[in-house]
């Protein structure tokens, strides 16, 4: 279950030369030190996945342990049928694309304004992290209380403080469920955005940007001509990291809603339908259908983790 | 950073630093939107439960350390400190194993690469990308049939598999910078392996070992979907012991306030000193 895109091959960089081991003893002295590393991951990450997929097709509920017998693909048929465990697959997709594409958009334009020189840019870019610096859990506690609540919810505050005792006063989370946890997940993530977004533009050529100022290219046709086209791979890092991240959130949807009112994504579904519903082998079988979704990101993103990487070894 | 010469500053003129005043100007209230919820917490934290739970909020009511003494069990509540110890346990038993087994790979990926050492290292990485939440039900099981279930060292091992792919990219990357010619003269002395990770490589890339522990330590602490599943009364760690508070009981605004900051305080503060690292093990060390 480990996915290696060709493009990952590079070379060793020059002031390295793969050693020519004489015999193979050497060869694996050269390995040793690797050894313990790998077959722990191996172990402790590759392992339970394979046990999830044959887990997948039996039918195991573990509250009827004897019952348990060989279901072929009747998991995957009943996850993708019944109506909530589907709408879990499109509240997942819904959630990430929500959170990633508002956090990536605000956390462009943020590193955007951070990427020039202006009194005090140390304590904004400072003031920019914190929100992800909060432990998760007590982020959306954060929200959910003190801000989301309607009878002393910050949020409330404000629109009483500005329109007075008739002011209105939605219930956010019941009201925009999925849109009250994007909201808390975006204000977290976009910090993320930004700071990847600004290593970015940091490492433009400033000579380049330089002459074509210099041959009159305005604000706007540099961002369009040169900054965007230099962006892109981080864009898209930004894109792949940031679903892959959001794809497993499970903080966010446990506390805010408690996967409540049309809001239970796949993690939590498959943390409830095991940890409640102690249905083994539906929890497994959904588990399965999230690995198939981010192996196809992370397909793509390992295309771009190596071509940035690619870049990096060569400039070394 | 954008470079502005000064035949292109005289160009722009006045117009230009008005508007970069402006843009300057609306960093700052970007910068201060982000971060207000955070300082209305800390607000909220230092205020009596009747003055937090107020309706249009009060910004003079006057302050008490009582949503502390409550988070602190000095009430007669729950003490928080088994679960803190439980996430220190965690985080720094997990950090160290974590560099233990990566300092070596990272070696073995960058002083001295094996051959295909890029396949492997994304190897690491493919790993991490994978969600953890598959895994989920086979641990539980594996844990459950062992006796582990309830046991900081479930979690140990766990946070160690989950940190150890971080940990070796940002190692790889730090390790290749140490010069070739040091650990040459290292060998030719005689040095062993581990003499050579202990006594040259490590002074020499300190700075990033310290900011991937930094990272791990992160990623650890605040780690909850397992720690949910796996632990119980004696291993509970602190964002499970925040969970305590997702249903509302009466008045506890100031009291979750004070919770959520006291356990987010050691990673605001491992966070500040790696400001620039931790977009590089999020990024999982393809952005520097």
């Amino acid at each position: 279950m480990t996915v290696t895109t060709s493009a990952a091959r590079v070379t060793a960089p020059a002031a390295w030369p793969a050693p020519r081991p004489p015999n193979r003893m050497r060869a694996w002295v050269t390995r040793a030190p690797l050894l313990p590393a790998l077959i722990f991951m191996i172990v402790v990450t590759q392992l339970p996945f394979v046990a999830t997929l044959v887990i997948s097709f039996y039918d195991w509920n573990a509250l009827y342990p004897d019952d348990r017998r060989f279901a072929g693909f009747a998991n995957y048929s009943e996850v993708l049928s019944t109506p909530e465990l589907r709408r879990s697959v499109g509240t997942t997709v819904v959630l990430t694309a929500t959170v990633v594409l508002v956090s990536l958009v605000l956390g462009l334009v943020l590193a955007l304004l951070l990427d020039r020189r202006f009194r005090g840019r140390a304590a904004v870019r400072t003031m920019l992290i914190a929100p992800f610096l909060l432990v998760p859990i007590a982020a959306a506690l954060l929200w959910k209380h003190v801000l989301y609540n309607p009878e002393y919810g910050l949020l409330n505050g404000i629109l009483r403080w500005i329109g007075g005792d008739t002011a209105v006063q939605p219930d956010w989370i019941s009201e925009m469920p999925l849109m009250a946890v994007a909201a808390s997940l975006i204000w977290q993530w976009t910090p993320f955005m930004t700071l990847i977004l600004l290593a970015g533009l940091q490492s433009r050529d400033p000579e380049l940007v330089e002459a074509a100022r210099m041959d009159g290219a305005n604000e706007w046709q540099v961002f369009v001509h040169i900054t965007l086209p230099h962006l892109r791979r981080y864009l898209e890092l930004s894109v792949l990291l940031g679903s892959i991240y959001i794809v497993q959130n499970f903080d966010a949807v446990y506390t805010i809603t408690s996967g409540g009112l049309g809001t239970a994504n796949l993690p939590y579904t498959v943390y409830q339908t095991f940890y409640q519903a102690h249905e083994n082998g539906l929890a497994s079988a959904a588990g399965v259908i999230v690995v198939i979704g981010s192996l196809i990101l992370a397909t793509f993103a390992l295309r771009v983790v190596s071509s940035l990487f690619r870049a990096e070894v060569s400039r070394r | 950073m954008t470079t502005i010469t000064t035949a292109a500053r005289r160009r722009t003129g006045s117009r230009g630093r008005f508007r970069g005043a402006a843009l300057g100007v609306a960093a700052w209230l970007a910068g201060i939107l982000f971060v207000l919820p955070i300082l209305w917490m800390v607000l909220t934290s230092f205020h009596s439960e009747v003055d937090a739970a107020t309706n249009p909020p009060s910004l003079t009511a006057s302050l008490t350390l009582d949503g502390y003494r409550a988070f602190f069990g000095l009430d007669g509540g729950a003490s928080p400190w088994p679960a803190l110890l439980n996430s220190v346990t965690a985080s720094v038993v997990s950090t160290l194993l974590t560099l233990l087994l990566a300092l070596p790979a990272a070696y073995a990926l960058s002083v001295r690469p094996v051959r295909k050492w890029t396949d492997v290292l994304f190897f690491f990485l493919s790993t991490k990308m994978l969600p953890m939440v598959a895994g989920l039900l086979p641990v539980y099981l594996f844990a459950k049939n062992t006796g582990l279930l309830d046991n900081i060292w479930a979690l140990v091992v766990l946070y160690t598999a989950m940190n150890l792919p971080i940990a070796v990219w940002m190692l790889q990357s730090f390790l290749s910078e140490v010069p070739a010619a040091v650990i040459e003269a290292a060998q030719i002395d005689g040095a062993r392996l581990p003499t050579i990770l202990w006594r040259v490589v490590t002074p020499l890339a300190l700075p990033g070992i310290a900011a991937t522990s930094l990272i791990c330590f992160i990623f650890s602490w605040n780690e909850l979907l397992f720690a949910r599943v796996l632990t119980g009364v004696v291993a509970e760690t602190a964002p499970v012991f925040l969970t305590g508070f997702i249903t509302s009981q009466g008045l506890f605004l100031a009291k979750v306030c004070a919770a959520s900051l006291m356990i987010s305080l050691p990673v605001l503060a491992a966070g500040f000193a790696a400001q620039d690292k931790l977009v590089q093990g999020l990024s999982l060390g393809a952005v520097k």
